[in-house]
């Protein structure tokens, strides 16, 4: 770091300086830079217990995990770090938090301080979830259905159900941030559809953030009150009902799942225009089928209760209304697909990856087809052909989504180029491992083999072997993608302001920008793709 | 964002916006988002609360003739005097009469903490009787014939405890917005924070207007 800054190197990197700095910083970008640091931290131990669990599987019978009991509560971090300290806040509260406001035009968020507040509760939250761990861990899984998570699991369940709480608020402050954000900071000239689609995606996922978290933390909470007080709201000893707990947490953990995906689509909108050098074909197409599929989002829940004991008229409704969000979805991927037709494709690291996207997500939507419809749901509910798809959709799509994403904006973060060849590299290994990962746990899920469980029988080795061997790659990938990253921070290359010719706001500032982000104020006077 | 400036009424807008309209307009928009998670989440409750109440009206109803519905009018007839004394203390502010502002908070705060006394006293009826909910369920001085009459206290703990607390945090911010407006922090061009408060604690007393008669008189 250079001793004395000439003002034309003055950036908000270098504005302020020492650790203080950064923990009581109101800048969107440095508390989106602090949620970079701190999600590739969770995704690493996420990773690593991933990593166990697929050990473990990989032959049957006892194996590194020991017991079911050990396994059971890797299985329980895995799938809750991932959820509500990597994805959920992956795409929003970091590449979001870095680009929303240089999107608009503005020097900042509407709340700033809320911003930072936000970050605390991920990280008071984190802290309580590991806490759990003083206290045997938790064995529920990611859902904590009742009953079992009242009366037989682990005594840390309670911490971990308090820590999801807790970072839900994250969730809130970071959603109510943006929608003010969107209506109030646009620069002069900057209209609703001269808005680039990933503030669209933005926009639509906050409106879930904010209407669907308050829901899980009246669950979460009463789920705790249960526990500690035994309320009996969803303990039949009691008169409860536990599916009525599962109606309570789908009603917003459904949402979530477009809180994950609604940010990556508005991602791969920039990534893919950008690096086709063409005009999005169907801009308010897909701005307004991210409003249909928040919309949507919030009807669609009983289709994690089929075989619940909903009733069949239910049963019915939410299958139809679950193939309805196919159509928005759809919507989007053909406009995708054609805005490739006739673009001057460069295969940069970021296309590869939002190419990745639409050949992933598109397996990961279609098997979300088939799993809606009924009849087949009633064979494939809960075996590992609906692990595979939820994976397809949430690594398939939101990961790729935020490994393009860093790649694309890197050079505005750090001023700095990372090397495209180990970038490349990095996606060569997630896209392969991935699939191979993955894909057979479809045939898995056919074959009958059920999710959860730490033992399989004997017919099941042989892709389970295969499936655990693709996770390794997986492994290698991204600690190949973390080393790009963290040289291209240290030594890369000087970046210019514009490397890749993008024609959205954030672009025609410096990199990395100044503290407060335009050192002119920007007039908008045309759309966000005016390539050609 | 206040820029906790103590002598003068003229008020700062944050750095990002052009005006303290535009900072006004930001933030009030903010609040009315934080009220839509709020009924969200109180929704939650009154969903599960209309659930069990189909399932089981027998319950229900022994349960409510156990409140005393004189007490809850009592609270519900001091909630809405302090909404009263809110707005006209928001009017005060912005008509720069900070000394009357004062007052009208001051008359709210005391409402809360009555409103907060009236259902101590409620309470402690509750747990003398063993009304309580769950499984620390002990009636021991009277019978009801539902076996699972104790799902009732677990809905009038858990409705009116979460509102409670939602009553002690306003008068918390009650409490702060009055040492401000006697300060004179609040002036016709600046009084987003007592603006704020207003509408946190209208929303507070809008759910006991739903709970008075769902616990006390449905039944």
């Amino acid at each position: 770091m250079a001793v004395t800054t000439p003002e034309s190197e003055h950036n908000y990197l270098n504005h302020e300086k020492g650790l203080w700095s950064w923990l009581t910083t109101l800048d969107h970008k440095r508390i989106g830079i602090m949620y970079m640091v701190s999600v590739m931290f969770f995704f690493l131990l996420g990773g690593i217990f991933a990593l166990l669990i697929r050990t473990e599987l990989a032959a049957p019978g006892p194996g590194i995990l020991g017991d079911g009991q050990t396994y059971n509560q890797a299985m329980t971090f895995h799938g809750a770090i991932m959820v509500f300290m990597v994805i959920i806040p992956g795409i929003p509260a970091f590449l979001g938090n870095f680009v929303l406001p240089l999107h608009l035009g503005a020097k900042d968020v509407a709340f700033p301080r809320l911003n930072l507040l936000s970050w605390y509760c991920l990280m008071v939250g984190a802290l309580i979830t590991f806490t759990s761990l003083i206290y045997n861990g938790s064995d529920t899984g990611w859902t904590f259905y009742t009953p079992y998570s009242i009366e037989h699991a682990s005594s840390g369940t309670v911490w971990v159900v308090l820590g999801a709480f807790v970072m839900g608020f994250s969730s809130i402050l970071t959603g109510l941030n943006f929608i003010v954000t969107t209506h109030t900071l646009r620069a002069p000239g900057m209209s609703f559809f001269r808005m680039p689609l990933f503030v669209w995606g933005l926009y639509s996922t906050a409106i879930i953030q904010v209407l669907a978290t308050p829901v899980l933390a009246i669950t979460l909470l009463l789920l705790a009150a249960e526990r500690l007080l035994g309320i009996g709201f969803f303990d039949p000893a009691l008169g409860g009902d536990p599916v009525l707990f599962q109606h309570f947490f789908w009603f917003y953990s459904h949402p979530a799942v477009y809180i994950m995906i609604l940010p990556a689509m508005g991602v791969i909108s920039e990534l893919i225009t950008a690096f086709s050098r063409k005009t999005i074909f169907g801009y308010r197409a897909i701005a307004f089928s991210s409003l249909g599929i928040a919309a949507v989002s919030f009807f669609v829940w009983g289709h994690h209760m089929y075989v619940s004991g909903q009733s069949e008229l239910a049963g019915v409704i939410f299958s139809f209304l679950t193939m309805l969000v196919g159509v928005p979805t759809a919507i989007k991927t053909f406009n995708w697909v054609a805005t490739l037709y006739k673009g001057s494709i460069v295969f940069q690291s970021p296309m590869l990856f939002a190419l990745g996207f639409l050949f992933l997500f598109t397996i990961g939507g279609v098997t979300g087809i088939m799993l809606a419809t009924l009849a087949m749901d009633v064979h494939f509910h809960d075996t590992y052909f609906v692990v595979a798809h939820f994976h397809y959709v949430m690594v398939g799509g939101t990961l790729m989504a935020i490994m393009g994403g860093i790649y694309y904006w890197f050079p505005k973060m750090f001023g700095k180029m990372y090397s495209e060849g180990m970038a490349r590299m990095s996606f060569v290994f997630i896209f392969t491992g991935f699939n191979v990962t993955f894909f057979p746990q479809f045939v898995l899920g056919a074959m009958g083999m059920p999710r959860r469980y730490f033992d399989y029988l004997e017919i099941y080795t042989h892709l389970n072997q295969v499936s655990t061997a693709g996770s390794y790659m997986i492994g290698i990938g991204f600690v190949i993608g973390l080393v790009t990253i963290i040289q291209g921070m240290m030594n890369g290359e000087k970046a210019s302001d514009n490397p890749w010719g993008a024609k959205t706001l954030e672009w025609q500032t410096a990199s990395p920008p100044p503290h407060e982000n335009f050192n002119y104020e920007p007039q908008v006077t045309a759309g966000p793709y005016e390539y050609r | 964002m206040s820029t906790g400036s103590v002598s003068s009424t003229e008020h700062h807008h944050a750095h990002h916006f052009n005006s303290a309209e535009h900072e006004f307009d930001a933030s009030m928009l903010g609040i009315w988002l934080f009220l839509c998670t709020e009924i969200l989440m109180f929704g939650g409750l009154f969903v599960a609360f209309f659930i069990y109440h189909a399932k089981y009206p027998e319950v229900f109803a022994a349960g409510a003739a156990t409140l005393d519905w004189k007490l809850g009018a009592l609270n519900t007839i001091i909630l809405l005097i302090s909404s009263y004394t809110m707005a006209m203390g928001i009017h005060s502010c912005q008509t720069n009469k900070g000394k009357k502002a004062f007052n009208y908070l001051a008359v709210t705060f005391v409402c809360g903490l009555g409103f907060m006394v009236i259902k101590a006293i409620e309470y402690s009826g509750k747990i003398g009787h063993g009304f309580l909910p769950g499984k620390f369920f002990h009636p021991h001085d009277a019978t009801f014939e539902a076996a699972n009459q104790a799902l009732y206290y677990s809905f009038y703990f858990m409705m009116t405890g979460l509102h409670g607390l939602h009553v002690i945090i306003g008068m918390g911010l009650i409490a702060w917005v009055a040492i401000r407006a006697k300060r004179g922090d609040f002036s016709s061009k600046f009084y987003t924070p007592v603006e704020g408060v207003g509408l946190f604690w209208h929303l507070v007393d809008l759910v006991w207007i739903y709970l008075f008669p769902l616990l006390y008189l449905v039944g």
